[in-house]
């Protein structure tokens, strides 16, 4: 397993050849996230971790401001394609931001073991969120009241026409934002999964509306914790300087190779990479090698 | 329910808008981050300093003011935070454009709902300044 720590510099390497070594790295986590669909902000705080060795608050603030970046950075490709409900998204926002200011003030308490085996599992469920066999979604169930209440059905253009959609569970979709919001603020992350799992298997909103919600609400997620973050001190801008600028540029070079490359491959690929570092995570909490 | 058909997308010349403004945010914080991190490397690339163990970070990047402050006082750390804020900016900025969106669309639900997220947002961004 320790083959896997490649980087844990000594106290000779310089300020220069680490934003180097970590802009590369955050770039191909970007550039990954964005080709596989799955967003690179997950890897980048075990990246970060496992690989250079920083601490994981640090690590979490890096890995916050990445994730805004690249949200707003795919979010105009998505507004432009008018896919997003921002209704949906707006509603869901108030749990998810509540909860990632909570999640963002129980950081500093949590003890970092805790922090590590929380995200090891988060990698894990993410890992198997995203081979998942996707099925179309059922619209055969009563309409829910509070869907209808909140104006939340819509429309969404099916090969070239437009099909009408009922979203369901509303309340059970709240819910499960609030937790999205919560380990969002906690390790500093997108929580795309959980949000994709809220709408997909809750909401059953279809899924092309809820990946561009999702990642819509990304963004305003994580600004909900970033100023929690800035004020604990987790932000360190020289830290955050080359993971920013090379995952916003590996997202948008992903971005633009998505209708050319073999997803499902990428997909495969970078959902081992993320199942493995989550038990690497979980392997150095309990070894006591992340405390 | 005649209306249920256009409810929950945005009008595409709004959601066009919105796009390029967030695109030319996002701009605007690469190069602000780039800037600094010149500034910084330029000045301090041969320092070692590892993140091993967490020290927090300067007072001058650590809340608006004070990263404001640094900007004028020419600090590199500051200038890219500044470019950080920029970024955190982009998604709140999003939310007050909805905000305006619906009241223009006289959807007083959606502006009260779209309204508290923001308020959940910069009361976040701004609670250590007070």
């Amino acid at each position: 397993m320790h083959s896997l720590r490649f980087g844990m510099y000594g106290d000779d390497v310089n300020q220069l050849e680490i934003s180097c070594l970590l802009g590369v790295a955050s770039f191909l986590a970007g550039f990954l996230g964005a080709l596989s669909g799955l967003g690179g902000g997950v890897v980048i705080v075990p990246l970060l971790v496992l690989a250079f060795g920083v601490d994981i608050h640090y690590a979490m603030g890096a890995s916050l401001v990445a994730v805004i970046a690249t949200s707003s950075g795919a979010a105009a490709a998505f507004v432009r394609e008018g896919l997003s409900n921002i209704r949906i998204g707006m509603f869901l926002e108030i749990a998810a931001t509540l909860g990632a200011i909570l999640g963002a003030v129980l950081a500093s308490s949590t003890p970092t073991r805790l922090l590590a085996i929380v995200f090891g599992i988060v990698l894990l469920y993410s890992s198997g969120m995203s081979i998942r066999h996707k099925k179309p979604v059922a619209q055969n169930a009563p309409p829910d009241r509070v869907a209808e209440l909140l104006h939340l059905n819509g429309t969404v253009c099916v090969d070239g026409r437009p099909v009408s959609y009922q979203t369901q569970r509303a309340p059970l979709g709240f819910g499960l934002m609030f937790g999205a919001g919560t380990l969002s603020g906690l390790l500093g992350i997108g929580s795309g999964a959980v949000k994709v799992l809220a709408m997909d298997e809750a909401m059953r909103i279809p899924f092309k509306v809820s990946t561009a919600t999702s990642n819509f609400m990304i963004g305003v997620t994580a600004a909900a914790s970033a100023g929690v973050f800035l004020s604990k001190g987790y932000i360190h801008p020289a830290l955050a300087m080359p993971v920013t600028l090379g995952a916003l540029a590996g997202s948008v070079l992903g971005a633009h190779f998505l209708s050319r490359a073999k997803v499902k491959t990428v997909r495969i690929i970078f959902a081992m990479v993320i199942a493995a570092l989550g038990i690497e995570m979980i392997y150095n909490a309990f070894s006591g090698r992340l405390s | 329910m005649s209306n249920s058909q256009l409810i929950g997308q945005a009008p595409k010349s709004i959601g066009r808008e919105v796009g390029k403004f967030l695109r030319a945010g996002v701009a605007l914080s690469a190069a602000l981050i780039s800037l600094g991190g010149f500034a910084y490397l330029a000045h301090n690339g041969q320092t070692v300093l590892n993140y091993h163990r967490f020290l927090g970070v300067p007072a001058e990047v650590k809340s608006i003011p004070q990263i404001f402050r640094g900007v004028f006082h020419g600090s590199a750390l500051a200038i890219i935070q500044c470019g950080i804020l920029v970024l955190i900016a982009m998604p709140i900025t999003r939310v007050l454009l909805s905000v305006a969106a619906f009241a223009l669309e006289r959807d007083w639900l959606y502006v009260v709902i779209s309204g508290l997220v923001l308020t959940v947002l910069v009361y976040s961004l701004l609670w250590h300044v007070a």
